[in-house]
C-alpha cells in the first residue's frame, strides 16, 4: 500500500499507456472487421476462408508477434506502433466472425422489407443492417477489450512501458507490491472497457429494453 | 394496371419458377395469386418490384416498363407488404410508418405527421407510435405494416401473404379492415396467398397458378367458384363450392316475416307469453338488435344474457343469399334474423324462402 501510495504518477501513466496501447487496435480492429465481416456474409465462398483465415492470426503467440513486427513494418524494437499493429491484427481475428455473426443475425424479412421499400444498399447496411448487429458486435467487442488489455502487459518483455512493466519491474527485484498493483490496475482497466462497451450497446439499442406485450391482447 | 406479358424466371439451377405468365391487373382493383407451394405466386409478386428480375418477359405499370426503371424508385412508388409485418425492430412504429417518405425526402415533421395519421386509419392508438415493433402484438405488427407500406400513398401495392402469421379471429378482422380501407383508397392491388378462402374473400379477380408458375384460370370468385376451368381448379376450390359461391349472389328481396321480440331483462314470463306457444322468443336490446333466442319453458326469472342461444348468425338486409340462408339454417328456431345497416331487426326468414329464391335465379348463373 505504501509502495501504491508512494508511486501513484507513475501507475498512473503507466495505466494510461496501457489504456491507449489497448484501446487503439480495439477501434481500429473493430473498424476493419466490419468490412472484412459485411465480405465473409456476402460473398459466401469468402466466409471460410476469411473466418478460418482471420481465426488462425490469433493462435500466433504474442511475443513471437511483437518481435515479428519491427521486422515486418520496418519500425524499432521499443516502438509502441509494434504493440499497436499486433493488437489490431488480433482484435480482427476476434472480430470478423462476430461481425459477420451479427450481420448474419438480421432477420431475412426485415432485410427484404427494406429493399422492398427501395432503401439502398448502403443506406440499408448503415441504418439497418449495422445497428440491429450491434448486441452481437458489441458481445465480442468486449472479449476482444479484455484480451487485448492482457496481451498488453506481454509489451512489457520488450520494454515498452505499460502496467506490465510492473510485473517485469517486480519480478526483476523480488518485490510483491508492484505486481500486485498491477495485476489490479489491468483488472479495473479491463472491467471499465467491459461496462464502457456494454453501456454504449445498451444506449444504440433502446429497442431491446422494452416490455414485450400482454398475452392475448387484441389486435 | 400492372401488366405481365410473357413473363418467365428460370433459376440458375434450370428450375422454372413462373413459365410464360401473362396477366393484367387492372387499376383500383384487387388481384389475388393463389395457389400450391412452388406455383411461383411471390416469385412473380417480386417481379413486379424488381426484387427478382425476370429471365424473359415484360412488365408494366401504367405503361411503362419496369426493366427501364431505377429500381429503388420503383419501389419506393409500390407498397409492400409481407408476412409478419417485416418491421425494422430498432425503429419506433412511427419511424417505421415513416421510411418511404423521409426516403422521398419529404421533411421530418411532415413524415410523422402523415405517419400518426395512418397509424389512426389502421385502426391504432397514437400512442402505440411510440412504442417498438416487439411491444405490439402480432395483429397490432401487421397493420403497422399496411400503414408502412400506404405511408407514401402508392398507387400499387403488393401484398405477400399479409395475414397468415395471425391467429384465425384476428385474421378475419384484418381482413374486413382491409376491404374497408381498399374501398377507400382504391388501390392496385397485386395479393399473394395460398388459402383459396382468403383468395375468394378478398379478390376482385383470382389468378389460379399451378407448380412451374402456370395461370390456370383467372376469372372472378363468383365464376371460379361457379365455372372451374379444370380438376386442379376445382381439387383447389374445395368443397362447398355451391354454397361458398352464394355469397357472390345479392339476395333478392325475401319475404319477411314479422319476429315478436322480448326485451333483454323481461320476466320470462313475458317472453312466454310474447312466444305464444312456440319453443323459442327472439331477444333484442334496447335498440332492437337481435341478442339471441331465448326458451321461456325452461327459464325462470328474468332472461338474463347467459340464458341465451348464441348459435343463429345474423344476416344483413340486401346482403348475399348464403348470408341469408346461413341465418336461417343456424337459427334453433329455424327462423333466419335479418338486421338493417344498423343493425337492427327487420325481420326473419324461413330457408325454404331463401331456397325459392336461389331456384328463381337463371341456369348456369355464375352467381
Amino acid at each position: 500500500m505504501k509502495w501504491f501510495l508512494g508511486h501513484l504518477p507513475q501507475i498512473g501513466s503507466l495505466l494510461l499507456n496501457h489504456a491507449v496501447l489497448a484501446l487503439i487496435p480495439l477501434v481500429v480492429g473493430l473498424l476493419l472487421a466490419i468490412p472484412l465481416g459485411w465480405l465473409a456474409r456476402r460473398y459466401r465462398l469468402l466466409y471460410t476462408p476469411l473466418i478460418a483465415g482471420t481465426g488462425l492470426l490469433y493462435t500466433i503467440p504474442s511475443l513471437a508477434l511483437f518481435i515479428l513486427m519491427p521486422l515486418i513494418l520496418g519500425t524499432g524494437i521499443l516502438d509502441p506502433l509494434n504493440v499497436v499493429v499486433a493488437l489490431t491484427i488480433y482484435t480482427v481475428a476476434l472480430l470478423v466472425r462476430t461481425v459477420a455473426d451479427g450481420l448474419g443475425s438480421v432477420p431475412d424479412e426485415v432485410l427484404q422489407a427494406a429493399t422492398a421499400m427501395g432503401i439502398g444498399r448502403v443506406r440499408r447496411f448503415f441504418g439497418v443492417e449495422l445497428p440491429l448487429a450491434v448486441p452481437v458486435i458489441s458481445a465480442g467487442l468486449r472479449v476482444a477489450a479484455v484480451s487485448n488489455v492482457s496481451i498488453v502487459s506481454v509489451a512489457a518483455l520488450l520494454g515498452i512501458p505499460q502496467l506490465g512493466s510492473l510485473f517485469t519491474d517486480g519480478f526483476a527485484r523480488d518485490f510483491v507490491d508492484p505486481i500486485v498493483v498491477g495485476i489490479i490496475a489491468c483488472m479495473v482497466l479491463a472491467f471499465a472497457l467491459d461496462l464502457s462497451i456494454l453501456g454504449a450497446s445498451r444506449a444504440l439499442t433502446p429497442w431491446l429494453r422494452t416490455s414485450r406485450p400482454a398475452v392475448g391482447r387484441a389486435a | 394496371m400492372i401488366s405481365f406479358t410473357d413473363v418467365t424466371k428460370v433459376y440458375p439451377g434450370g428450375t422454372t419458377a413462373v413459365g410464360g405468365l401473362s396477366l393484367v391487373a387492372p387499376t383500383g382493383k384487387i388481384t389475388v395469386l393463389v395457389g400450391p407451394s412452388g406455383c411461383g405466386k411471390t416469385t412473380s409478386l417480386r417481379m413486379i418490384n424488381r426484387m427478382i428480375e425476370p429471365t424473359s418477359g415484360t412488365i408494366e405499370i401504367d405503361g411503362r416498363d419496369t426493366a427501364t426503371l431505377d429500381p429503388n424508385e420503383l419501389r419506393r412508388g409500390i407498397g409492400y407488404v409481407i408476412q409478419s409485418g417485416g418491421l425494422f425492430p430498432h425503429r419506433t412504429i412511427l419511424d417505421n410508418v415513416a421510411t418511404v417518405p423521409l426516403l422521398l425526402g419529404w421533411s421530418r415533421t411532415r413524415s410523422r405527421q402523415v405517419a400518426a395519421e395512418l397509424l389512426e386509419r389502421v385502426g391504432l392508438a397514437p400512442e402505440l407510435g411510440k412504442r417498438y415493433p416487439n411491444q405490439l402484438s402480432g395483429g397490432q405488427q401487421q397493420r403497422v405494416g399496411v400503414a408502412r407500406a400506404l405511408a407514401a400513398d402508392p398507387p400499387v401495392m403488393l401484398m405477400d401473404e399479409p395475414f397468415s402469421a395471425v391467429d384465425p379471429v384476428v385474421r378475419e378482422q384484418l381482413q374486413d379492415e382491409f376491404l374497408r380501407l381498399q374501398a377507400e383508397l382504391g388501390k392496385t392491388i397485386v395479393f399473394v396467398t395460398h388459402d383459396i378462402d382468403e383468395a375468394i374473400k378478398l379478390g376482385d379477380q383470382v389468378a389460379v397458378l399451378r407448380v412451374g408458375g402456370v395461370l390456370v384460370q383467372l376469372a372472378s370468385p363468383a365464376k371460379l367458384l361457379a365455372d372451374p376451368h379444370d380438376d386442379f381448379v376445382a381439387d383447389f376450390l374445395g368443397r362447398d363450392r355451391g354454397y361458398r359461391g352464394l355469397a357472390f349472389a345479392a339476395a333478392p328481396e325475401l319475404p319477411l316475416r314479422d319476429e315478436p321480440v322480448v326485451l333483454l331483462g323481461s320476466p320470462v314470463a313475458d317472453g312466454a307469453r310474447i312466444a305464444a306457444g312456440d319453443r323459442w322468443v327472439l331477444v333484442v336490446d334496447e335498440a332492437r338488435s337481435p341478442l339471441g333466442w331465448a326458451e321461456p319453458e325452461v327459464l325462470t326469472g328474468v332472461i338474463d344474457r347467459h340464458h341465451l342461444h348464441r348459435g343463429g348468425t345474423v344476416a344483413r338486409l340486401g346482403g348475399s343469399l348464403r348470408a341469408a340462408l346461413d341465418a336461417a339454417l343456424s337459427s334453433p328456431s329455424r327462423r333466419g334474423v335479418l338486421v338493417d345497416d344498423d343493425g337492427s331487426l327487420v325481420g326473419t326468414v324461413r330457408a325454404q324462402d331463401v331456397l325459392a329464391a336461389i331456384e328463381r335465379r337463371p341456369e348456369g348463373a355464375p352467381a
